[in-house]
C-alpha cells in the first residue's frame, strides 16, 4: 500500500482512510462511495488523496480524478470551518436568492466556490434545495435558514465563528 | 399506555423544520409534561404536510383542527385551552387570505379540499418511521397480494391497464416498461428508483420519501416480482439527508418484519434493496447516466438503443422508475386497474403531485386529480398571486420544460395538452411567476443552470448552451443586436434536434417557450435597450419618476444603503453614488414610478 502523506492529513485519519479502502476493496463501482467517505474524514481531496485511492482500489489515477471532478460535492481544495451552501434555484432566484449571494460576496470578500482567506466559510451557490417554500433558502453547515434577506445574511452568519 | 385521547401530528418536513417545528416540539413537550398529560396526548412527527408557506404546521386528531405558523410561546395556550379544556385555539387557526374567514378543520381548507390525496395518502397520518402504522394504513397489503396471489404476467397486465404514466417527467407507460424488462432474457435483473430529483423548484419526491418511505418501498418489490429481479437500488440525491435517514430505517425495518430480502412472505421471492447517495450532478436524472454513476463512473448518457429495459445497470435487463410512480402501484395492485383509471382524463390517468413554489401564496405540496386546469391549481388550491399583483406565466417542468401564459391557464393537467401549448408536465415543478419577472432573465437563469449541468459529452449541448447563454447575458446586459432573436432560435432548433441526451434536447426549451409567447420582451430589451418587468439591471435608470410618485416613502424604508432621500409629500430622489442597484426599491414601490 502507498505511503499517505499530506500536511492535512493528520491524527487517525490514515488509519481511518486505510479502513475505508480496505471495506470497499471488492466492491465493483465503490468510487464514488469511498470518495465520499475520504472526502468527510480530511474535509476535501488533496491530490495525494486521489493517487492513493487509486492505487487502493486498483483504478487508474485518471479515472478517480475524472470522477472526483465530475460531481459536485467533491472538492479537491480545502474548505472553510463553515459551508454556506446559497440556493439560487428557480423560487429561490425569483424570490432574490441573488441578491443574497451578492451580500454574502460583498461582506465576507469571498467569491462563489472560494473560502475566506481566514478559512471561515466557504460559499457554493446550489441548485434547488427542495424548500421553495422558504425561499431564498441558505444552508450553513446542517442548518437550514429560510425566508434570508440581504440584511438578515450577516446577522446568521455572525453566528458561526 | 393506554390509547392516547389526542394525536397531535407534528409535521417534521424539511420545510417546516426550517420555519422551526423542532423548537416548538420542545416547548410543547415541556408544557405537556407540566400540566401533567403525557397519557393523553402523544406527538407524533410527520413527513411533510404540504402546506409548507405556514409551516410549523401541527393536525390534532380525531378532532382534525389544523394549526399553522406555531412558535414556542404558543405551547401553554394550546396545551391549556385546548388540550386541557377542550377549546381550539382561534388565533392558531388557518384564516382564509380572501374571505378573511377562519376556518379550524383541514380538510375545509380550500388548500386541502381542492386536493385528492391517493399517493400522499399517508402524508400527515403516520409516523414516517413506524412500519407498524405503514401497515395499519394497509401497508403492503398491495405487495402479499402480487407476491401471493398474482403472476408477473397479472401484475404487468395491470399496471397497463390501470393507465400509469411515469411521473418523472417523459410521461412513458409503466407497464409496458415492465413488460419490455420481463421478457428480456437474464439471470440477472435490477429495478432502480430514481430519486435523484434535481429540477429546480421541486420537492415531489423528497416529500414523500420523507413522509411515506415505505410505499416506495413496496412498489419496488411490486416492480420486481413482475420483471423477476432480485436486486434494487434508489439512487438519491445526497442533498436530502433526511430522505435518506429515513429510507435507511425503512428498509431496516421491512427486512426485520421478512417483507424484504430472502424469501419475502414465504412466496419463495428473494429481493432486496440498497441506497445509493448520488453525489450532485444533475444529469444523473438521465437513466443511462444515473446507471453509469451506480457503476461508478461519471454520469453521462449514452446513446439508446439498447434501451435500460434490455441493457442497463452492469449491461443487464433494469428497470427504472421515479419515486412518484412506485408509490402509486401498490395501490393498482390493491384496488385494481380500473379504480385508477377512473379518474384523469383520455390519456392521462390517476393524480400528480406537484410542488407549487415562486409567487403563489400558498406555496407547498399539492396532488390534484389529472385533468384539472393549471387555473384551479394555482388560485383555487394555490391561493393566487401575493401582493396584488398580476399573474404572468408559470414554468411547468423545470430547466426541460416551457412557460404557460394566461391565455392558456385552461390547460388541462394532462401529459399531452400540456405538450401542445409547449411545456412538459415533467416532474412536477410549478413555478408560478408575477407580472415583475422578467422572462429574457428567466431564459437566462435555466440556460446557465443548463449549461453548467451539461455533463460535456455532446457539442450541440455542451457548445450550443454556452452560446445561447452568451447571447441572452448579452441581451440582459443592454447589448443586443439585431440578429440576435434570430440566433436564439436557430440555435434551440438546432440543439433540440442533435444533442444525445434528454436533458440536452429539451435544454433549449425555455428560450423557446419564452419566444413564442413573450417576444415582445425581448424586442423591449434588444431594440428599445428596456426592460419591462425592471428586472435587468443594466437596462434601468434608477430614477423617480416625480410624476407618478406618490410620496409614500416605502421606497426610502426599503434602501439598504440610505441612497434615497425622502420628506414627506416630496418625491424621493435616489442618489446613484450610494445605489448599489439591489432593486429594493423597484421592489417596494407600488405605482411603478421608478424607472
Amino acid at each position: 500500500m502507498l505511503e499517505l502523506q499530506h500536511p492535512d492529513i493528520i491524527g487517525d485519519m490514515a488509519t481511518r482512510l486505510e479502513n475505508v479502502i480496505t471495506a470497499y476493496h471488492d466492491t465493483p463501482g465503490a468510487v464514488i462511495p469511498v470518495l465520499r467517505e475520504c472526502q468527510n474524514i480530511v474535509g476535501y481531496l488533496p491530490v495525494e488523496l486521489i493517487d492513493y485511492i487509486s492505487v487502493g482500489l486498483n483504478l487508474s489515477k485518471s479515472e478517480v480524478l475524472g470522477v472526483a471532478t465530475f460531481y459536485s460535492l467533491f472538492s479537491l481544495t480545502p474548505k472553510g470551518r463553515h459551508t454556506i451552501r446559497a440556493c439560487l434555484g428557480t423560487a429561490c432566484y425569483v424570490k432574490g436568492g441573488k441578491e443574497v449571494m451578492n451580500r454574502i460576496k460583498q461582506t465576507y470578500k469571498v467569491e462563489e466556490g472560494g473560502t475566506t482567506e481566514d478559512r471561515r466559510f466557504s460559499l457554493e451557490a446550489v441548485r434547488c434545495l427542495g424548500a421553495c417554500g422558504l425561499a431564498p433558502v441558505m444552508v450553513v453547515d446542517q442548518d437550514t435558514h429560510g425566508k434570508v434577506s440581504p440584511d438578515r445574511i450577516v446577522e446568521i452568519l455572525e453566528q458561526y465563528e | 399506555m393506554a390509547n392516547p385521547r389526542l394525536q397531535l401530528m407534528l409535521c417534521t418536513g424539511t420545510g417546516c423544520l426550517a420555519s422551526g417545528s423542532k423548537e416548538f416540539q420542545t416547548a410543547l413537550e415541556e408544557e405537556i409534561k407540566k400540566q401533567g398529560l403525557e397519557g393523553e396526548v402523544k406527538i407524533i412527527e410527520t413527513g411533510c404536510n404540504g402546506f409548507c408557506a405556514v409551516g410549523p404546521v401541527m393536525l390534532v386528531q380525531p378532532e382534525g383542527i389544523f394549526y399553522q405558523k406555531l412558535t414556542p410561546k404558543d405551547a401553554p395556550l394550546l396545551v391549556e385551552e385546548h388540550f386541557l379544556k377542550g377549546r381550539p385555539v382561534e388565533k392558531l387557526l388557518y384564516v382564509e387570505p380572501a374571505s378573511k374567514e377562519t376556518i379550524p378543520t383541514m380538510n375545509e381548507i380550500p388548500f386541502f379540499s381542492n386536493q385528492k390525496f391517493w399517493v400522499m395518502r399517508n402524508k400527515g397520518a403516520i409516523d414516517p418511521e413506524s412500519i407498524d402504522e405503514y401497515i395499519a394504513r394497509d401497508g403492503y397489503f398491495g405487495m402479499a397480494k402480487a407476491l401471493n396471489e398474482m403472476t408477473a404476467e397479472e401484475i404487468i397486465q395491470e399496471v397497463k391497464d390501470s393507465g400509469l404514466r411515469g411521473r418523472g417527467g417523459a410521461g412513458f407507460p409503466t407497464g409496458l416498461k415492465w413488460q419490455f424488462a420481463s421478457k428480456a432474457d437474464s439471470d440477472i435483473k435490477y429495478v432502480l428508483c430514481n430519486a435523484d430529483e434535481g429540477d429546480p423548484g421541486a420537492f415531489m419526491d423528497r416529500s414523500i420519501l420523507e413522509a411515506d418511505p415505505h410505499a416506495v418501498i413496496e412498489g419496488m418489490i411490486i416492480a420486481a416480482k413482475a420483471i423477476n429481479a432480485s436486486k434494487g437500488y434508489i439512487y438519491c440525491r445526497t442533498e436530502y439527508p433526511m430522505a435518506i435517514q429515513r429510507l435507511t430505517l425503512a428498509i431496516k425495518n421491512a427486512r426485520e418484519y421478512g417483507l424484504l430480502g430472502e424469501d419475502i412472505l414465504q412466496s419463495g421471492f428473494n429481493f432486496d434493496i440498497e441506497i445509493y447517495q448520488g453525489a450532485g450532478a444533475f444529469v444523473c436524472g438521465e437513466e443511462t447516466a444515473l446507471m453509469r454513476s451506480i457503476e461508478g463512473k461519471r454520469g453521462m448518457p449514452r446513446p439508446r438503443p439498447p434501451f435500460p429495459a434490455n441493457k442497463g445497470l452492469w449491461e443487464r435487463p433494469t428497470v427504472l422508475n421515479n419515486v412518484e410512480t412506485l408509490a402509486n402501484i401498490s395501490q393498482i395492485i390493491l384496488n385494481g386497474a380500473s379504480w385508477f383509471s377512473s379518474i384523469g382524463t383520455e390519456s392521462s390517468k390517476g393524480t400528480k403531485v406537484f410542488a407549487l413554489s415562486g409567487d403563489v401564496n400558498n406555496i407547498g405540496l399539492v396532488e390534484v386529480p389529472m385533468g384539472i386546469t393549471l387555473k384551479q391549481m394555482i388560485f383555487e388550491i394555490g391561493g393566487g398571486i401575493p401582493k396584488k399583483r398580476k399573474f404572468k406565466a408559470v414554468q411547468l417542468g423545470g430547466p426541460s420544460g416551457g412557460c404557460v401564459p394566461e391565455q392558456h391557464l385552461d390547460t388541462p393537467v394532462d401529459y399531452e395538452a400540456i405538450a401542445r401549448v409547449g411545456a412538459i408536465m415533467g416532474s412536477g415543478g410549478v413555478i408560478v411567476m408575477d407580472e415583475n419577472t422578467c422572462m429574457v432573465d428567466m431564459a437566462r437563469f435555466f440556460m446557465d443552470f443548463i449549461q453548467d449541468e451539461s455533463c460535456g459529452k455532446c457539442p450541440p449541448c455542451r457548445e450550443g448552451t454556452k452560446r445561447l447563454l452568451e447571447i441572452l447575458n448579452k441581451i440582459c446586459e443592454g447589448n443586443g443586436e439585431p440578429g440576435d432573436i434570430e440566433a436564439l432560435e436557430e440555435l434551440s432548433l438546432r440543439i433540440k434536434e442533435s444533442a444525445l441526451c434528454g436533458l440536452g434536447q429539451t435544454a433549449p426549451n425555455p428560450v423557446l417557450s419564452t419566444l413564442r409567447y413573450f417576444k415582445d420582451e425581448y424586442i423591449a430589451h434588444v431594440y428599445e435597450k428596456r426592460c419591462p418587468a425592471k428586472r435587468c439591471v443594466a437596462l434601468l435608470k434608477f430614477k423617480v419618476d416625480p410624476e407618478k410618485c406618490h410620496k409614500c416613502g416605502l421606497c426610502y424604508q426599503a434602501c439598504p444603503v440610505g441612497a434615497i432621500s425622502w420628506e414627506k409629500k416630496q418625491p424621493a430622489v435616489i442618489d446613484r453614488e450610494k445605489c448599489i442597484q439591489c432593486l429594493s426599491c423597484y421592489e417596494a414601490c407600488r405605482f411603478d414610478a421608478i424607472d
